[in-house]
């Protein structure tokens, strides 16, 4: 350095490569890019296209095969009776369980955004993930425990002589069954566990960018707390609610454990896509099934954009 | 606003009494024992650096603190445990804190809605704030579609469109650059005239608080140093701190005070107020006068500053305006040996602490 000569020795060969890279900001990008493009667009939505196409062909009943042509068939097989029915409860399950969840999640995620100290929030944070630690289907198989006619939750009615008022909602037809653990009940219980933490966290990200001084302003202009929570907390956690509802919804719709282990053998989208690829081998059918909840879901975003739910974002 | 009678009637009440008040967090005194009158009507600043308790002062009158000890009163009526939902003050707050999923017509209309005010009426106020804070064309953007001075301008429309009898603004121009900031002061002071409603400001730039207020009360350590208009508090400081803090001031402590004034006793002088002359020159009647050596200059465009090293080890600044010099000429007068002079008329004595 002391000395500009011209007899400076050639830069090394990382020297030259970086100064290189340097010059060339776009290339860098490519490379460092390249990899979780390939596995985005390739895997990824590759995958989903090539479902996409297999809903588009149909099987043919006497063969067994998949004849790969393009007709509308296998969607016209989803409007029968016995499909629809499956199509309408499973989504009829997943808006209660996402309901459910946002009732859930609102009050402990405010908490957490508000009013707990930072060690607290830990103690939370780690509280509410902890579930999804531990294996989902030992989660669900203890609630079979607990649902059972012989578990807790019958013990504790038995308890308090409640047993006939635990009877008159088993008795509920189409949700109702023998016990909990058999009855649309168990399903739904066991959907708002499992998922509840997916609505939690979103949520509570909402709530936390909400600074202090918005609802400060809100009182300042004059609105009692249930103003500021309806006009100010709730539309700016919206976007936060709506995202942890596109997780319960779609994974609910999408289950296939939970309704086999704990329900009263209705079926379920989920199970339908099991079957019908699997035992069946009507991939077909599978795959037009799975279009099912992301149709649903595309509608459910549209609605919700348009009812100016992310305009806080 | 057109209909403001506030401003024409002359009320004996004080706008905002503090009686004996403290706030304390935990161990912190964050506001210790202060007591003060803000007269309606008045433009009045909060100044003191960061941690001085004057934002805790602006926070216990919006409501969004309660005081640990002590009263307030706000146009006499003490407000105690009042929520902020119900006192008759708005805020502009530091951060603005507008509403991001509203307009900024919602925005501005956010406290007449909640007041249940009509809508045509409301439309009619939400427009004429816009228009005080000149931003007439704005109300169906979005607050992120706005700069920061506008984004600004629109938290005073909303505070303002309440017509508040006091309204609290809370470091409201730290976030501008400067030149905006210093436009954003003249048009405050200009509006405060025209609505006549009592302002409180806080801030922690002397020239700010300087240029806009009545009344100034200079915060230390949850304390009020001084209370007094702008120039009572840069010509006639009452502490050390208030003469270091408003202003660069030059104290004088106990050897060479003794030595120019007869008495050990600490007092400041103004660097504007120093002349330089050549050393020997006679001095007058009633001034002072000291010999040192420049050790330092720093020119700043408009004037310069002359760190002068006196007898004792001691050193004294000097701003002299540049009526002839070039930055040459100032540049080359390091080193140089110079008299100090000045009215002893401008010596502020000052309470030991």
């Amino acid at each position: 350095m002391a000395s500009i000569s011209s007899a400076e020795p050639s830069p090394s060969f990382v020297r030259r490569l970086s100064t290189f890279l340097h010059k060339h900001p776009a290339l860098v990008l490519i490379l460092l890019l390249a990899v979780p493009l390939l596995w985005l667009g390739v895997i990824y939505l590759g995958s989903l296209g090539a479902l996409l196409l297999q809903s588009f062909f149909k099987l043919d009943d006497f063969t067994g095969l998949v004849v790969r042509e393009f007709t509308l068939d296998t969607y016209r097989q989803l409007f029968t009776q016995a499909n629809l029915d499956i199509i309408i409860r499973s989504a009829v399950m997943a808006a209660t369980v996402t309901i459910a969840c946002a009732l859930l999640a609102f009050p402990i995620s405010f908490y957490m955004a508000r009013y707990a100290s930072s060690t607290g929030k830990v103690a939370f944070y780690i509280a509410v993930t902890l579930p999804l630690w531990s294996s989902y289907l030992v989660r669900v198989y203890s609630w079979k425990l607990i649902l059972a006619k012989e578990g807790v939750i019958g013990w504790i009615f038995q308890a308090l002589g409640l047993e006939p008022l635990l009877n008159a909602i088993l008795a509920v037809p189409t949700i109702g069954g023998p016990s909990l653990s058999v009855s649309m009940y168990g399903t739904f219980l066991a959907f708002v566990y499992v998922w509840l933490p997916y609505m939690i966290i979103p949520t509570y990200t909402a709530l936390e960018r909400v600074p202090r001084s918005m609802l400060e302003a809100s009182a300042d202009l004059g609105a009692r707390p249930q103003q500021t929570f309806w006009r100010v907390i709730l539309p700016l956690a919206l976007p936060g609610v709506i995202a942890g509802s596109i997780f319960t919804f779609s994974l609910t719709l999408g289950d296939y454990i939970i309704p086999g282990v704990l329900g009263n053998s209705a079926f379920f989208i989920g199970q339908v896509v099991l079957v019908q690829q699997g035992t069946a081998g009507n991939i077909p059918l599978a795959a037009a099934f799975t279009v099912v909840p992301m149709v649903i879901m595309f509608i459910y975003l549209f609605i919700a954009g348009r009812l100016g739910a992310f305009e806080a974002l | 606003m057109p209909q403001n009678e506030m401003s024409n009637i002359s009320n004996p009440l004080p706008a905002v009494r503090f009686e004996n008040v403290s706030r304390h967090f935990d161990q912190v005194r964050a506001v210790d024992n202060v007591s003060l009158e803000i007269r309606d009507g008045e433009f009045f600043s909060m100044l003191g650096p960061s941690g001085s308790g004057k934002t805790t002062c602006l926070r216990l009158i919006a409501g969004f603190e309660q005081p640990t000890s002590g009263k307030i009163f706000l146009h006499g009526a003490e407000v105690g445990e009042l929520p902020p939902y119900e006192r008759d003050v708005n805020t502009v707050f530091q951060d603005y804190a507008l509403f991001p999923h509203m307009t900024v017509a919602e925005n501005v209309g956010y406290g007449l809605m909640i007041r249940q005010v009509p809508g045509a009426e409301r439309n009619e106020r939400v427009n004429q704030a816009l228009e005080l804070v000149r931003l007439p064309q704005m109300g169906q953007r979005k607050p992120s579609q706005l700069s920061g001075g506008q984004r600004q301008r629109i938290a005073l429309a909303r505070a303002l469109v309440n017509r508040p009898r006091v309204l609290l603004l809370d470091e409201p121009l730290g976030a501008l650059d400067l030149k905006l900031r210093q436009e954003m002061q003249i048009e405050l002071k200009e509006i405060q005239k025209r609505v006549g409603i009592t302002f409180v400001f806080v801030t922690h730039d002397q020239e700010e608080a300087l240029t806009m207020s009545d009344r100034i009360a200079v915060f230390n350590a949850g304390r009020i140093e001084q209370i007094g208009t702008p120039s009572q508090v840069y010509e006639h400081p009452a502490t050390a701190f208030v003469a270091g803090f408003v202003g660069t001031s030059n104290l004088v402590r106990s050897d060479i005070a003794q030595k120019l004034t007869g008495s050990a006793q600490t007092f400041s002088i103004r660097p504007e107020k120093i002349r330089m002359v050549e050393p020997g020159t006679p001095v007058q009647n009633g001034w002072a006068s000291v010999e040192g050596t420049i050790r330092e200059v720093v020119y700043l465009g408009m004037f310069t500053r002359y760190i002068v090293a006196v007898e004792g080890g001691r050193e004294l600044t000097v701003v002299r305006q540049n009526l002839d010099e070039t930055s040459m000429d100032v540049l080359n007068a390091e080193g140089k040996r110079v008299q100090l002079t000045w009215q002893r008329a401008f010596d502020r004595m000052l309470e030991t602490p």
